[in-house]
């Protein structure tokens, strides 16, 4: 049994030897801001097989400096906190493999972008969520809890237009890859008019008048350039252009009285 | 900024302006092919109300359609905001208007000196 145990012990330690060789230090740049003064900030890291940007800022606030403020929460690309920008461009840093973005050795991760900042990696996401009130990207119910279930269909096309853009978990990359939401700061952006369109398909809801002239107001969808900055960064592969394109298109028959 | 009332206007002009622009090339083409000399050219524009609506309902078209083109590119771009961008707006409407409403009264009711 000891030779067992010691055989597979050698051998457990040679496999894990093969699997992290010694690979060199990242040069990691990380933006640092406090009260409004910032500037990027140089760290080495150890660079691993396996690791997410998450993992690389988590190693440095718990490694390096303490004082390093960043938001995450769930870890598994559901709660939408942990969105950063990375090289450049807004990742979910939970489920960004630093492989797949090492620009040689370099990694630079710092803020969304469009959003002020609290501190370091930490954006103040109320501008964010202030837009989606503003969008009416917000459920209006039509019964109360006593009233029978609505019976909606898998197939019905109201529910499968909803479906579509559904998915969304608030993380703020296309807000912070929108070049319209940049250059207009009233323009509500690609994640609220995108639940406005979810809440167009809605039935049930009640709010579609109001819904109707938030979109077409001076903030709302008729300020998309379709560009589809949006588009090619949301995690989840959502597509808030063709949201967008869905509530002109229902705002213009509003407005000459053929319903959405 | 750019509202619906906004935003249709400018899809509404560009609706009109397609047709009329092909229209354009089209009777340039024709009279280009036919040699026919610009004092030719004029004798048939000049006290016809067809030229005069369809080069008229064009000008009007591209000062909705521009104006507010350039209303948004100087909001982006520029950071033009409030009355400013409001009387930007109309300053170039009006001042394509004007322009184009000199060449169409030329070609189409006056002498060709206007």
């Amino acid at each position: 049994m000891e030779l067992l145990k010691g055989g597979y012990k050698v051998e457990n330690e040679a496999k894990m030897t093969q699997d992290e060789p010694d690979m060199p230090n990242m040069k990691v740049s990380i933006w640092r801001e406090s009260n409004g003064d910032g500037r990027f900030e140089q760290y080495d890291v150890p660079a691993q097989e396996n690791q997410t940007v998450l993992d690389v800022v988590a190693y440095v606030q718990q490694e390096i400096d303490p004082t390093l403020s960043y938001r995450f929460a769930c870890r598994v690309g559901m709660c939408g906190s942990c969105a950063m920008m990375v090289n450049g461009a807004p990742r979910w840093t939970c489920r960004t493999h630093v492989s797949k973005v090492l620009d040689g050795n370099q990694l630079e991760v710092a803020p969304l972008r469009n959003l002020p900042v609290i501190k370091d990696l930490a954006a103040d996401m109320d501008p964010f969520f202030d837009k989606w009130v503003a969008a009416e990207a917000v459920f209006h119910p039509s019964a109360t809890r006593h009233d029978p279930m609505a019976a909606i269909t898998p197939d019905d096309p109201q529910r499968l237009a909803a479906s579509d853009a559904i998915e969304c978990i608030n993380c703020a990359v296309c807000y912070a890859a929108c070049d319209v939401v940049a250059a207009n700061s009233d323009y509500f952006g690609p994640a609220a008019l995108n639940r406005s369109w979810s809440l167009v398909n809605d039935s049930r809801d009640a709010g579609q008048d109001l819904r109707m002239a938030a979109v077409a107001s001076n903030g709302g969808c008729f300020n998309c350039h379709s560009q589809q900055g949006c588009v090619q960064y949301c995690p989840n592969e959502l597509n808030p252009t063709l949201s967008i394109a869905g509530l002109k298109r229902a705002a213009t028959k509003n407005i000459f009285g053929r319903g959405r | 900024m750019l509202n619906i009332h906004l935003y249709m206007a400018q899809r509404l002009s560009a609706l009109i302006m397609a047709p009329l622009t092909i229209g354009h090339i089209a009777v340039m083409i024709y009279a280009v092919q036919g040699g026919l000399t610009v004092d030719e050219i004029l004798s048939r524009t000049q006290g016809s109300l067809s030229w005069f609506l369809f080069y008229g309902s064009f000008v009007l078209a591209v000062a909705v359609h521009a104006a507010i083109g350039v209303r948004v590119i100087s909001f982006e771009w520029v950071g033009v905001k409030g009355r400013a961008l409001n009387g930007l707006t109309w300053l170039v409407f009006a001042g394509l208007l004007w322009l184009g409403a000199r060449a169409v009264y030329a070609v189409t009711f006056a002498g060709a000196g206007v």
